[in-house]
């Protein structure tokens, strides 16, 4: 006698009593903490904040301690945190002029007002594993530059202000939409555009922004500045009449300057290319910056030849959350449109065999009849 | 003889649950075109808006979708600061820019074709009418067939305005454009969405 | 049927009020609008896109308290992911759940249509995750769109035709697009086009959910579904030559389960409470318990 699979439930079930077994791990290891990993994984937990699209160190933490360190799905748990939060309004436009800059670099100059201001950044560290992190070693307070929280201006203003570099586009008035609250109707505007890569997956992004430097839509991009620190953000409350701060928040922002050609009507300017991410993530706010660039071909008449060029594709694929989903969603059953698919190819199989059969047999009689005639 | 409400008090006592019945009654309703449906209001705005169109607000309204309101409903401030209060709605002066229109007197209303029809790409981004009828009998008989409707649905709703047939048809030649109307009077609605077409002959 | 005490913490069917609105409102255009795919804000919801969110939204928008849910997959209620979609809305809505078809108000369904047919007052949710019938033909969105504004479906009768010309079949077995009402073409969701005529003057309201795509449509109750063909190639459903090994039952979608590995087969039901209803009222297969013994 058959039976049918049963018991989904219990599998399910078991599945999350050894998932749990195994996130957990040697309970002879110490558990980690949220304090732990905030403070000694903060750039997984930035990464973690900043595509999940909240800003909250903690949860971002507490994700991906339950996600046993995979950061997409430490993500997905935000983003699928994030749905239930009401939505009280909207902040008002930071200002990254106003950062407290922890770090702030430039590649076109060498030095400027404010200064080149390294920061906690690998860049010159020699990629040697330190064994001396086996253990918890005693580690000296690091050393900031005194004053160091002044305001610092922003290369791109000082460039602005000789008019060299294009006026920001895309901010003539018009509101700037918001991807949570309106569906994606293409094509979009730049500040869609920019809010759809912010928490676009970096590994898909910085591969796009690695193809335009290889030529597929090159734009000559330099990091005209790279700051990260905390600003301000401030919602308008219209009871008061103005605009109060409810906190800070950490931020990456990459302003890239790219050539550009100028045209008839314009005269030679250099061009944007903008990014802006929650918490310290270089590669990604660079990433995103050289992407957005390549997205403003058609606003700056240039040929749309490349992927990253293309906003249909590269915004409809950007998404990780959207992504690893998809891809695992083959997991799933799909015997139905097997069997539906089985079925077919059985069919036109058989009338395959059916008319070579009758070919083969028609070739054979041809055959005899041609021996028969030589005979 | 309705009291006048506060602006505070006749929103839904159960917000969560009473939206959920009422958007039920209005999804089959839309579903089913032409078909009158007993609904219980749960709602109480003030006069002259009904009931059951303040129910309706409650429910599909918000800060997203501007509303238009005819003549005899925004006369009335303490109405509108109702429905700003319960539904957060923002209002518009404008027809062809509103998602919902509310209208008490629809015999008097503006033509169908001066709200927002949505696009032939985009034919969702139209206007839904909450029309305040008197009732759904003792008025022009009008019969529908197309989709959601089982042969033919028939009703006489009770002040439309005069040229309403004409209006539909041209409603109905729009598709996939077009408005749709959710009618509401006593303590019953019906819906009639662009997809309703008139049956010919019985105008 | 089951009844469930709420999780408390999240709101009830785990949206807020605000989304479900939102929700509420792209299902009254679509109802307005039969097959048009009306956009929406889609959300995150805490099971993968590609798993069924567009219609979990669906469903979660429209549920209350008085409604029974069944959820399937491939036409089964115990397959992993419909019991974890049905163990979802027993957590967050608290609601009553139902293997049984016609017990059911609400149905949550993925790549089937129940055999029995459905009735007045029942919701049938589609779990879709292309909506897009014209996408494998023209991936972008911008074009597909102008094609359904200016009704210009001659790519999809043209794939179709080369199928027969190269196959000497229309080789679509599953997704098989239909017209609405003479107007739009629709993506019935992954289901076997031996269920697209069920989809026809169906009894029911079918609300179709795309999460990751962001789209929701909808066929009102009789609606006039019609599966695209040719005259000298009419749709045809799939035929199975033999009945369910279990119950019996004849013109329904079997499964085909591999007994062994040395060629042993068997054919089952696709639709585990129709195979079930039957064997109670004492239908038998030829490999049932009692007609084995």
């Amino acid at each position: 006698m058959y039976v049918s699979v049963k018991g989904g439930e219990a599998a399910i079930d078991n599945a999350h009593r050894l998932l749990a077994d195994r996130r957990r791990g040697d309970r002879s290891v110490p558990a980690l903490t949220l304090d732990q990993i905030t403070e000694q994984l903060a750039l997984g937990v930035d990464r973690v904040m900043s595509e999940g699209s909240l800003y909250d160190r903690r949860l971002a933490a507490l994700a991906i301690k339950q996600a046993r360190g995979d950061l997409i799905e430490a993500i997905f748990l935000v983003r699928a945190y994030r749905t239930t939060l009401p939505r009280f309004g909207f902040a008002e436009p930071v200002d990254t002029g106003a950062m407290l800059v922890e770090r702030r670099i430039s590649a076109c100059y060498k030095d400027l007002p404010g200064g080149q201001l390294l920061g906690p950044t690998f860049d010159y560290t020699h990629r040697l594993l330190d064994e001396e992190l086996e253990v918890d070693a005693r580690i000296e307070p690091g050393r900031m530059r005194e004053g160091a929280s002044e305001p610092v201006t922003r290369i791109v203003d000082i460039l602005g202000g000789e008019g060299l570099i294009e006026e920001e586009p895309g901010t003539n008035g018009e509101e700037p939409g918001d991807i949570n609250q309106t569906p994606l109707e293409f094509p979009l505007s730049r500040a869609m555009r920019l809010q759809s890569l912010a928490r676009g997956d970096e590994g898909f992004l910085l591969a796009l922004g690695y193809s335009t430097q290889r030529g597929y839509a090159r734009s000559h991009p330099f990091a005209g500045e790279i700051r990260i620190g905390e600003v301000e953000i401030e919602v308008y409350l219209p009871e008061l009449g103005f605009a109060v701060p409810v906190g800070r928040v950490q931020l990456t922002e990459c302003q890239m300057v790219n050539q550009f050609k100028g045209s008839a009507k314009l005269p030679p300017q250099f061009t944007r290319g903008y990014g802006l991410v929650f918490g310290q993530s270089e590669r990604k706010a660079m990433a995103m910056a050289l992407c957005d660039r390549a997205l403003r071909a058609e606003e700056l008449g240039e040929d749309i030849v490349a992927p990253a060029q293309d906003q249909e594709f590269v915004i409809s694929h950007c998404d990780n959350v959207q992504a690893t989903g998809f891809v695992e969603h083959l997991k799933l059953p799909h015997y139905v449109d097997f069997q539906a698919e089985l079925g077919l190819v059985r069919t036109m199989r058989a009338e395959f065999e059916r008319a070579n059969g009758v070919f083969q047999q028609a070739q054979a009689e041809s055959a005899i009849e041609k021996k028969e005639a030589a005979e | 003889m309705q009291t006048e409400t506060s602006t505070l008090e006749g929103g839904f006592a159960l917000p969560v649950f009473d939206a959920q019945v009422i958007f039920r009654a209005i999804m089959d309703a839309m579903a089913r075109p032409a078909v009158v449906t007993g609904v219980v209001p749960r709602a109480a705005p003030p006069a002259p808006l009904h009931p059951l169109a303040g129910a309706v607000a409650c429910t599909l309204i918000d800060a997203d979708t501007p509303v238009w309101l005819d003549q005899t409903l925004s006369d009335r401030e303490a109405l509108k600061a109702w429905l700003a209060f319960h539904t957060n709605a923002r209002f518009t002066d404008a027809p062809a820019g509103a998602a919902f229109a509310l209208v008490a007197d629809p015999a008097a209303m503006p033509p169908l074709d001066q709200f927002a029809q949505g696009t032939q790409e985009y034919p969702d981004r139209s206007a839904t009418l909450v029309l305040q009828i008197g009732s759904f009998e003792g008025g022009t008989p009008f019969t529908f067939h197309g989709p959601g409707i089982k042969g033919t649905a028939s009703m006489a709703p009770l002040g439309l305005p005069g040229d309403f047939a004409g209006q539909w048809n041209e409603n109905t030649r729009r598709f996939p454009r077009g408005v749709d109307l959710i009618l509401i009077a006593g303590e019953a609605i019906a819906c009639l969405p662009r997809s309703a077409r008139l049956v010919k002959g019985k105008e | 049927m089951t009844a469930h005490p709420q999780t408390s913490g999240y709101n009830f069917a785990y949206l807020d009020e605000q989304t479900k609105r939102m929700i509420r409102r792209a299902i009254l255009k679509a109802i307005a609008i039969p097959g048009y795919q009306v956009p929406f804000a889609s959300r995150e919801m805490p099971m993968p896109y590609g798993w069924g969110t567009g219609g979990v939204q669906v469903t979660a928008a429209i549920l209350g308290p008085r409604d029974v849910l069944k959820v399937i997959d491939q036409g089964a209620d115990d397959t992993t992911n419909a019991v974890s979609i049905r163990k979802f809305f027993e957590r967050v809505a608290g609601v009553e759940t139902t293997t049984r078809t016609a017990d059911a108000t609400i149905i949550q369904t993925r790549h089937r249509i129940p055999e029995a047919p459905l009735r007045e007052g029942q919701v049938l949710v589609y779990q879709v995750p292309i909506p897009e019938p014209l996408r494998f033909l023209e991936p972008r969105e911008t074009e597909t769109r102008k094609m359904h504004a200016l009704e210009e479906y001659g790519l999809m009768h043209v794939k179709l035709y080369e199928d027969i010309a190269r196959n000497g079949h229309i080789a679509t077995t599953y997704a098989y697009p239909v017209k609405i009402e003479g107007r739009y073409v629709m993506d019935p969701s992954p289901t076997p086009k031996f269920d697209n005529p069920k989809m026809h003057m169906s009894e029911a309201l079918q609300l179709f959910g795309a999460g990751r795509e962001k789209r929701i449509y909808a066929l009102p109750p009789y609606t006039d579904v019609v599966s695209l063909d040719f005259e000298d190639h009419p749709f045809e459903v799939q035929r199975f030559d033999r009945p369910c090994a279990l119950c019996g039952a004849e013109q329904v979608y079997l499964d085909e389960v591999v007994l062994d590995d040395r060629g042993g087969r068997m054919f089952v039901c696709s639709d585990t409470d129709h195979c079930e209803s039957r064997q109670a009222q004492g239908l038998r297969g030829e490999l049932s318990g009692e007609a084995a013994q």
